[in-house]
């Protein structure tokens, strides 16, 4: 098999701009998406990822907007997720240019709609996002959680990662709840677990603070891809330093 | 020089339409019967399922028959690639017949969809790839792809665990499996290269 491993950063949308901070949590406002968004596909991103963070009714006005002039000047696929709460939003969003819809509460609450868009849409413009913390409580020790990562659900991360490959997602946004905003590493033994456990790609996110985490998750965590943010955000990393990286370490990279 | 891209609902065009523009090209979107012979070329755009896009295009399947064989241009991209061909496992229904083959699934022992960056190697002289000497990286997001009965039209391939055609061409026919709308530089080259054929 030869498919790149991708670098993906993200970015966290607020009524039509783009802002930075610990994914969750304290907010700064960082610049216009298209703007970034060329940048990133200058600097050699794989695809990108836009969250819709606030998800009020009027940012989603706004967000369809900010996805159709993206849209216009992008040629690397992207994401569109936050807030998608009916197959009708999902459909808008990808009318106006979006190559892939990411879906999380909506998909814990109403899992056949997986299902429905899979059909309707193909497989491989629905992503999953699941955001998971480690727990006593469930037989994996990973719980899923929704809105925003503020609500668990009593749900096993491993149970629902095959579920929603059964029901047809093309694609597995793994965050760990634990390490966001850490830039401690990926969660290796989490994102192991999951992309072993399951045949559709899984894109690791939460806690790249380093080179050598984008490495760990992509080799030991067996991740198909690498999500990060704030690393991109504060230049610490190009995209290319983090490729050229990864390449002399012997990992697959379009570059 | 008006393009017609072929709606058939649930693709998404935007960003090949887009695409096309950046190229200079003026596009119309076709989503009830016309005569199609007027349009430069006809694109076949590529998100969706192969049953529910037979069905959708059922209405214009003669008009664009008609058209390719008086000599229109035509270019399919992903599902609109497998489009030209017969029939798919993905679901029933007749193809475009365009080109003979089946599109077949990806083994169960690889991950699909196949879904990401991959290399596309020319196969002998293409217009589309005439650019290229060597493998190029392209965007791909498929579960299926074609096994063309003529060998004669693959110009490109691409290892995914089993080796697939990426690439066909003959005559006034085009396909990519990958996007070209969303392959970066690599994808910007082959749509240059198709308008500028076109448009000679």
């Amino acid at each position: 098999m030869t498919v790149a491993k991708r670098i993906i950063p993200c970015l966290d949308v607020d009524n039509g701009k783009v802002v930075k901070g610990r994914h969750f949590v304290e907010l700064r406002e960082a610049g216009e998406p298209v703007e970034l968004a060329t940048r990133y596909r200058d600097e050699g991103a794989d695809e990108l990822v836009f969250l819709d963070i606030t998800a009020t009714v009027e940012s989603r006005n706004t967000l369809y907007d900010v996805v159709r002039n993206v849209a216009e000047v992008l040629d690397i696929p992207f994401t569109v997720g936050g807030g998608i709460r009916s197959i009708e939003d999902a459909y808008k969003i990808l009318r106006n240019g979006a190559d892939k819809i990411s879906i999380n509460t909506m998909a814990v609450e109403k899992p056949e709609i997986i299902k429905e868009l899979s059909i309707k849409y193909g497989a491989q413009c629905v992503v999953v996002a699941i955001d998971a913390k480690r727990t006593y409580r469930t037989k994996s020790g990973f719980e899923v959680y929704t809105h925003g990562a503020r609500v668990p659900r009593n749900i096993d991360a491993l149970e629902w990662a095959k579920r929603v490959e059964e029901l047809g997602a093309g694609e597995i946004l793994l965050t760990s709840i634990d390490r966001d905003g850490t830039k401690e590493g990926y969660d290796l033994e989490l994102t192991s677990l999951i992309s072993s456990n399951v045949n559709i790609p899984v894109i690791a996110s939460g806690g790249g603070g380093t080179l050598e985490h984008i490495y760990e998750a992509l080799t030991l965590g067996k991740a198909d891809a690498a999500l990060a943010a704030s690393i991109f955000h504060y230049k610490e990393y190009t995209i290319r330093e983090v490729k050229e990286y990864l390449k002399r370490r012997g990992v697959m990279v379009r570059l | 020089m008006i393009f017609a891209v072929i709606d058939y609902g649930a693709s998404n065009m935007f960003s090949l339409i887009a695409s096309l523009k950046r190229a200079n090209v003026q596009v119309k979107i076709v989503d009830e019967r016309e005569r199609l012979e007027k349009y430069s070329a006809i694109i076949l755009p590529g998100v969706g399922n192969f049953t529910s896009a037979v069905q959708k295009i059922s209405n214009l399947k003669n008009e664009i028959l008609d058209a390719v064989a008086k000599g229109t241009y035509i270019f399919g991209i992903c599902l609109g690639m497998q489009l030209l061909f017969n029939e798919s496992e993905e679901g029933q229904g007749e193809g475009l017949s365009i080109f003979r083959g089946k599109v077949v699934k990806f083994p169960k022992t690889i991950k699909v969809p196949h879904m990401g960056w991959n290399l596309v190697e020319p196969q002998g002289y293409s217009l589309l790839l005439s650019d290229f000497e060597r493998e190029r990286w392209a965007y791909f997001a498929h579960s299926y792809y074609p096994n063309p009965s003529n060998n004669n039209i693959v110009k490109g391939i691409t290892h995914y665990g089993i080796k697939f055609v990426s690439v066909v061409e003959e005559g006034n026919i085009f396909g990519t499996q990958f996007h070209p709308e969303k392959s970066g530089e690599f994808g910007r080259r082959i749509i240059k290269n198709f308008v500028e054929y076109v448009r000679r």
